[in-house]
């Protein structure tokens, strides 16, 4: 072996070889450990939409249901509430939803199908916290400004009674409009778009 | 000592231990600053031993988890004790490390031939922080819940594949029994044996270059006949025996509160963790555990989420780098100028300035308090790479061009929408970052006295 020299060209080629085989496999290898870590075929099939009961919700109130493990905000705004939404346009980043998720029937503006019922995913565009609802006009820890809508409290992102986010807040877009319709007037079905759609 | 003379044929343990203890000579003028170290070693080791053992009860279920830890707690003999070691270990961990950090910074430990301690150490603190912050999601209560919302959202906000990121690490659309069970496997094995693993080669990596001092001397210049640095000592028995009154304190401390205080005051464990997990309720403030808030100061500076995540973990990314930032000669602040002690003061302070902040609600004050926090921190690393020449800094040129990047800044997120005070507030504090680039520049600059360094000694000094 000594005696016939090496062939240091040779030797580079295996060397070469045998670790971009070893990179190969360790790649393939990690797919199932990487594919072990996505959601379970369980948790796919968590993803039913609910049936929601609208009739007892009083104008002005709002209840959370939870959809998908998500908390859904659905809103009963009252007239006042809805006329104070074109008053604060110019203080919102996407007054009219351009960059925001929304199924395409729901109004850019008041964010609804039908005006008085706001239905959103209780989840801050920022970090994911829910926000607080908090209707009441001027109260003393959001400031003389404060007109009603979301509060977050995770990191103080505002949010209009539409969902629509002011300026100056770390979220960047407005919150979510899940997919949903009125199976009847008491009846909602958050999850599917409807045949109205 | 036959037995010995047996292990010593088959394993170097004699040489080993004379090494790494017995014969590695440290420099003999350590000060307080240098408990830290073996403390952050002990601290590794309580939080192995008492995690194990709550490991023996806990149940990584999210049905079972709260329950387990109230357990724990009522139940098993002395599991109260042992987990409220391990909650209080965590906290102390950091604040220890924090000072050895600090110890570092003013020291100049992390410059050459240092750097790779430096990088090693950065990476420890980085599992340290993975692993403190897996460990919180597992009691399963509401701050576990919503915090580790807020952190595994910071991967949502990365364009284009956030989603996909985010859900792989929560193992489903929103955090479930999945995410705790897989947070469980990390906390318990992976980090663990990362953190191990990272710590011994931290350690040969030092005793390799030798320890740095408060003089920041490299005592290895120096050598006896017997190539023994003629200003170390042995590091057993001297600094052993120093070591353990070190211990005795902290153990003090660290009693005092696990006895009298193991919430340490609703910041070790925040009093919305009392609370199970809901998912549908978000408590009326969060903020994360102490130690991660300066960091979510600088996330909350930000207006947009992507660049405040990326703010965030820029501001950690920026410590690895220090090494070529500051390239003074000099080790020690005490013998760098003046302006570099100001410098270094300013960052300790914003650093706690923006830690606090991090606890609290956000407020009009507080939120522009944050924002220029976040511009002096930043500010610090391009203050100290200027300061690494006092002599040849062009200190005039400098302040000018860090002045118009803060107003650059400042103007990208004024916004005619800011309510009166809030533009007040924003002309008043813009006075901060002014006052810090004054402080460490244009004193300097105009009063010789604070830019003269000192001569550093060819010997450790007292």
């Amino acid at each position: 072996m000594a005696d016939t020299g090496v062939d240091k060209k040779r030797r580079r080629f295996l060397i070469g070889a045998t670790s971009a085989v070893g990179a190969v496999g360790v790649g393939a290898i990690a797919i199932p450990f990487i594919g072990s870590l996505t959601p379970s075929a369980r948790a796919l099939a968590a993803g039913a939409p609910v049936e929601v009961d609208i009739s007892k919700l009083e104008v002005g109130a709002m209840m959370s249901v939870e959809w998908q493990g998500k908390v859904v905000f659905v809103v009963n705004r009252t007239p006042e509430m809805l006329a104070k939404l074109p008053e604060i346009v110019p203080q919102l980043k996407d007054p009219t939803s351009v960059d925001s998720l929304q199924p395409t029937y729901v109004d850019k503006e008041t964010r609804a199908r039908e005006a008085e019922f706001l239905v959103m995913l209780g989840k801050c565009t920022h970090l994911g916290c829910a926000p607080q609802f908090r209707p009441e006009v001027a109260p003393a820890d959001l400031g003389a400004d404060w007109k009603g809508g979301f509060y977050c409290p995770c990191h103080g992102s505002r949010f209009d009674l539409a969902g629509r986010v002011f300026k100056g807040a770390p979220a960047g877009t407005n919150m979510e409009i899940p997919p949903y319709y009125f199976v009847s007037d008491s009846m909602l079905l958050i999850g599917e778009n409807g045949a109205a759609a | 000592m036959s037995l010995l003379n047996w292990v010593d044929a088959r394993f170097p343990l004699t040489e080993t231990w004379n090494k790494h203890i017995a014969e590695y000579y440290a420099p003999k003028n350590f000060n307080f600053f240098y408990f830290f170290g073996s403390l952050a070693l002990l601290c590794l080791v309580l939080q192995i031993v008492t995690g194990i053992f709550l490991t023996m009860h806990y149940k990584p279920d999210a049905e079972m988890a709260f329950a387990s830890v109230e357990y724990i707690m009522r139940d098993v003999p002395g599991g109260w004790f042992i987990r409220y070691m391990h909650s209080t270990g965590a906290s102390m961990f950091f604040i220890v490390i924090y000072l050895h950090m600090f110890r570092a910074l003013i020291y100049g430990s992390f410059k050459g031939p240092r750097e790779l301690v430096w990088l090693i150490g950065m990476l420890i603190y980085l599992a340290l922080m993975a692993e403190a912050f897996m460990g919180y999601l597992l009691p399963w209560g509401q701050m576990s819940f919503w915090g580790a919302q807020v952190i595994i959202n910071l991967f949502n906000t990365i364009p284009f594949i956030g989603d996909v990121v985010s859900t792989t690490i929560r193992g489903d659309f929103v955090i479930s029994d999945p995410t705790l069970n897989r947070f469980f496997a990390f906390h318990v094995v992976a980090v663990p044996l990362i953190l191990v693993g990272l710590v011994f080669v931290h350690i040969v990596a030092l005793h390799a270059v030798g320890s740095n001092n408060p003089d920041g001397v490299e005592i290895k210049k120096l050598k006896d006949e017997k190539g023994i640095p003629l200003d170390g000592i042995p590091f057993h028995p001297y600094y052993t025996v120093k070591d353990i009154v070190g211990v005795v304190v902290f153990f003090i401390v660290f009693f005092f509160i696990v006895f009298f205080m193991p919430e340490g005051g609703g910041y070790f464990i925040e009093h919305a963790n009392f609370e199970p997990a809901n998912a549908l309720k978000t408590p009326e403030h969060i903020a994360p555990v102490w130690y991660f808030t300066p960091f979510y100061t600088i996330l909350r500076a930000v207006p947009d989420p992507w660049y405040g995540t990326l703010a965030m973990f820029a501001a950690i990314a920026i410590l690895f780098v220090l090494p070529w930032l500051d390239k003074n000669p000099i080790k020690s602040v005490r013998y760098r100028n003046k302006a570099h002690l100001i410098n270094l003061a300013w960052f300790a302070v914003t650093f706690i300035v923006l830690g606090m902040l991090g606890v609290m609600a956000v407020t009009d004050g507080l939120k522009e308090l944050g924002t220029r926090g976040t511009q002096i921190y930043f500010l610090f690393f391009a203050i100290t790479y200027v300061h690494s020449r006092p002599q040849q800094a062009n200190y005039l040129m400098w302040f000018v061009i860090l002045l118009v990047s803060v107003l650059f800044w400042d103007f990208l997120r004024y916004d005619s929408s800011f309510t009166e005070n809030q533009a007040s507030l924003f002309w008043q504090m813009l006075l901060l970052p002014i006052a810090y680039l004054a402080t460490t520049l244009l004193l300097p600059h105009f009063i010789g006295g604070a830019n003269r360094e000192k001569e550093v000694p060819t010997r450790v000094t007292g």
